[in-house]
């Protein structure tokens, strides 16, 4: 049914259901609000979106309270305008007030707010005092002093995500967004996907900056630096220099990368291509000869891989055993590149650029993400789209006006298969591509498939292959993996066919694209611009299948024999371990 | 040497068992653990995490949102002082710094030695002997500083059990 009222005077007609908020956005009206996010149910903490319905008192928040037919709201006039100052200025109250020494100065949603409302005084004493930061991962800092209570964050690990890392703690002014029992991040059951960071509005919650790390590298004449890109980077990393959402800043990039310093520009879309060599070759022995080891999950995210080591540990055996593109780049780069180009991998130092804070808790996951040389990471330094940013805009680098340049070749050349593993459904869209050609030993007419595509938390399909019927499952959002498991589970139990044979995992929303190291703002609009970027770049690619690719063929008839042959074992492939879901 | 806290003795083990299948039934488990403990040991709260099949951080959010919960094992003495209005305004701060100056010992502490846990509680409905606290449920009532010493003596020598 459908809904109609006045707001501010102008008639709006939306869906029955529909808040104030949101009905006013139709009409171009953008009411202010601090804790309500598009991707999660209002919960009216903040009150700042405070609005008034005519014939009523009260003040109503807007973001939470639905639209009534025939009523006429109002969302600014002076008694409106005054509400909203104090409540942000008693959030100021609680909130240092350090704003140059932030590191969300310029994006920060309260600094940008208090802009807007001119606001130039403080009339409530300022209260807060020193609070401990949590350092204990090596993807994310929380500082708690900086927190303002929004519940975003805790709403999104528990809602989105379904980890129950972040919890409420306490209540009223003492209030603490923080893992329960008094326990650090790193013995929670937090699995680093970062997406708490990607939905604070304030300096709250961060990634864990590492681009001095990679500077210094970069000015160490003994070290050769060698850069990776992940997919889902260059549909995003414009938006940091003014671009739209989605738009494919590939070649700048390249270009942008060399002024930084690095020796070589590599591409994680090769590995993503490898990947696919991999996996898809361990899902045709699995499917064709081994049926009891189905399903096959896939296993590139690493923040899901630390959800299922520590809540889905029963389905250890049926992961992928491949590593995923950044950590098989990483050891093909100091492998086989370090032999190509005569370096010796100890002063090969590898960084990686990823949409993903919990790439960084990867690189140092287990003893087999240093699979070449012993206690010494194949990937050194991953670092966050946000950090690349910023690296880019210290050094000076105005990357809009360079000249769009060539990745370096070896493990740079990539297809259309590889880059479409920045989003939901697209690792397994690539795994088919290839799968249905040598199961079948015909190529596709058509490469692109439908099915994995979109924004659904589950997807499934049944396809044939050749003649057999395969199932898959694509999940993203963790929240939404426990459903496809346990379908898993029950079938298993009960002795029943498989509901699936090959599922696709990616923690986030969306898929890669909207990680949590992608630049702040990401909203459904947002991923969905990513996401056409992503497919943009596939469509645009000479090749679109991973074993059609140059490099990779290059790769395995030169150096790594064929797939999961011993080689690829010892470098490409991994183990897993169960873990507590808190260490203490 | 205090009792192992694990496992649960089947009292509690079967009230929660009998509990889990009912909404809302959270806040009586805590209770119930909290009246056997005397306060909710984390160890605990993990197996009630598993047994209700409810994150342990949803637990600690529920029972740190609540006063009556405590995560901290309390003293053998509990004393209690009364912060509401009437007996703040006779002065039960002042009571709350004594106490403090003869065991060392803060609003929402226990003391070292383990003997006394001290809490600054809401009106306990005896305004007419303001300003009151209890200790182990005993009420003293138009308590002065100079009194306190006096007070907690019998408890600090073992006099009272």
């Amino acid at each position: 049914m459908a809904i109609t009222c006045k707001i501010d005077g102008i008639d709006v007609c939306v869906a029955d259901g529909t808040s104030i908020l949101n009905a006013a956005k139709e009409v171009g009206l953008k009411i202010p609000a601090l804790c309500y996010h598009p991707d999660l149910d209002a919960w009216a903490a903040c009150g700042i979106c405070v609005v008034k319905m005519k014939g009523s008192p009260k003040l109503i928040r807007a973001c939470a309270v639905p639209v009534e037919n025939g009523k006429e709201y109002i969302t600014r006039d002076a008694e409106l305008v005054d509400a909203r100052k104090a409540v942000l200025q008693l959030i100021l109250s609680n909130h240092p007030n350090d704003c140059l020494l932030c590191g969300r100065s310029g994006n920060c949603e309260l600094q940008t707010m208090a802009a807007d409302f001119g606001i130039r005084e403080q009339p409530f004493a300022e209260n807060f005092e020193p609070l401990e930061r949590d350092e204990s991962t090596t993807s994310l800092v929380l500082n708690p002093e900086k927190c303002i209570k929004c519940g975003r964050c805790v709403l999104v690990c528990q809602k989105l995500q379904g980890v129950y890392a972040l919890e409420f703690i306490g209540r009223g002014e003492k209030t603490r967004l923080a893992p329960a029992a008094d326990v650090k991040l790193a013995d929670s059951p937090c699995i680093k996907c970062g997406q708490c960071s990607a939905h604070c509005p304030v300096g709250a919650i961060y990634e864990k900056d590492e681009t001095a790390k990679v500077f210094e590298a970069l000015t160490n004449s003994e070290k050769h630096c060698v850069v990776q890109i992940a997919p889902a980077v260059r549909v995003a990393l414009g938006e940091a220099f003014g671009l739209e959402s989605g738009e494919l800043l590939t070649g700048k990039m390249y270009a942008a990368l060399r002024r930084l310093g690095f020796d070589k520009v590599f591409d994680t879309n090769f590995a993503a291509d490898l990947t696919i060599m991999e996996e898809g070759t361990e899902f045709i022995h699995r499917f064709t000869q081994a049926p009891q080891e189905l399903p096959l999950i896939t296993s590139c995210c690493p923040a899901w891989v630390d959800y299922m080591e520590k809540y889905a540990n029963d389905l250890i055996p049926n992961f992928s055993t491949c590593k995923s593109p950044q950590q098989m780049e990483g050891a093909m780069i100091k492998t086989y590149y370090a032999q190509k180009a005569g370096i010796d991998p100890k002063n090969i130092v590898v960084v990686s650029v990823m949409p993903c804070t919990a790439k960084k808790f990867e690189v140092q996951a287990n003893d087999d993400m240093s699979s070449v040389l012993k206690g010494v990471q194949d990937v050194d330094i991953a670092i966050t789209t946000r950090e690349l940013a910023r690296m880019i805009k210290q050094a000076g680098i105005d990357i809009l006006s360079l000249k769009e340049e060539e990745v370096d070749p070896l493990l740079g050349t990539y297809t259309g298969a590889g880059t479409i593993f920045g989003v939901t459904g697209g690792v397994m869209e690539a795994a088919l591509r290839t799968a249905v050609a040598k199961i079948t030993g015909k190529e596709l007419g058509k490469v692109e498939l439908d099915a994995p595509r979109g924004m659904d938390g589950v997807k499934s399909a049944e396809l044939d292959v050749g003649g057999k019927k395969v199932r898959i499952g694509v999940a993203h959002g963790m929240v939404n993996i426990e459903k496809v498991l346990n379908e898993v589970r029950a079938a298993k139990k009960a002795g029943k066919e498989l509901p699936y044979h090959f599922i696709e995992v990616m923690a986030c929303r969306g898929g890669c694209i909207g990680g949590g190291g992608q630049p702040h703002g990401a909203t459904d609009e947002v991923r969905a611009k990513r996401t056409a970027g992503m497919y943009k770049d596939d469509e645009i690619s000479k090749i679109r299948c991973s074993h059609n690719n140059p490099e990779i063929l290059a790769a395995y008839k030169d150096f790594l024999v064929e797939p999961n042959s011993h080689k690829s074992h010892e470098l490409l492939h991994r183990k897993y371990n169960k873990r507590p879901v808190y260490n203490k | 040497m205090a009792d192992a806290l694990l496992p649960m003795p089947t009292e509690l083990t079967s009230f929660i068992n009998e509990w889990k299948v009912k909404p809302g039934n959270l806040i009586m488990v805590l209770h119930k653990v909290q009246e056997h403990y005397g306060y909710i040991p984390q160890e605990v709260a993990v197996e009630v995490s598993k047994i209700l099949e409810i994150p342990l951080a949803k637990i600690y959010g529920v029972a740190t949102f609540y006063h009556l919960f405590s995560f901290k094992k309390p003293g053998k003495h509990k004393i209690a002082v009364c912060l509401g209005t009437a007996c703040y305004l006779k002065g039960a701060q002042d009571l709350l710094d004594e106490i403090d100056a003869i065991i060392g010992c803060k609003a929402g502490e226990v003391s070292s030695d383990e003997k006394f846990s001290v809490d600054a509680v809401r009106c306990i409905g005896c305004c007419g002997l303001a300003p009151v606290l209890t200790i182990d449920g005993k009420v003293f009532g138009c308590v002065t500083a100079d009194h306190m010493a006096g007070i907690i003596a019998p408890y600090q020598n073992d006099e009272v059990n």
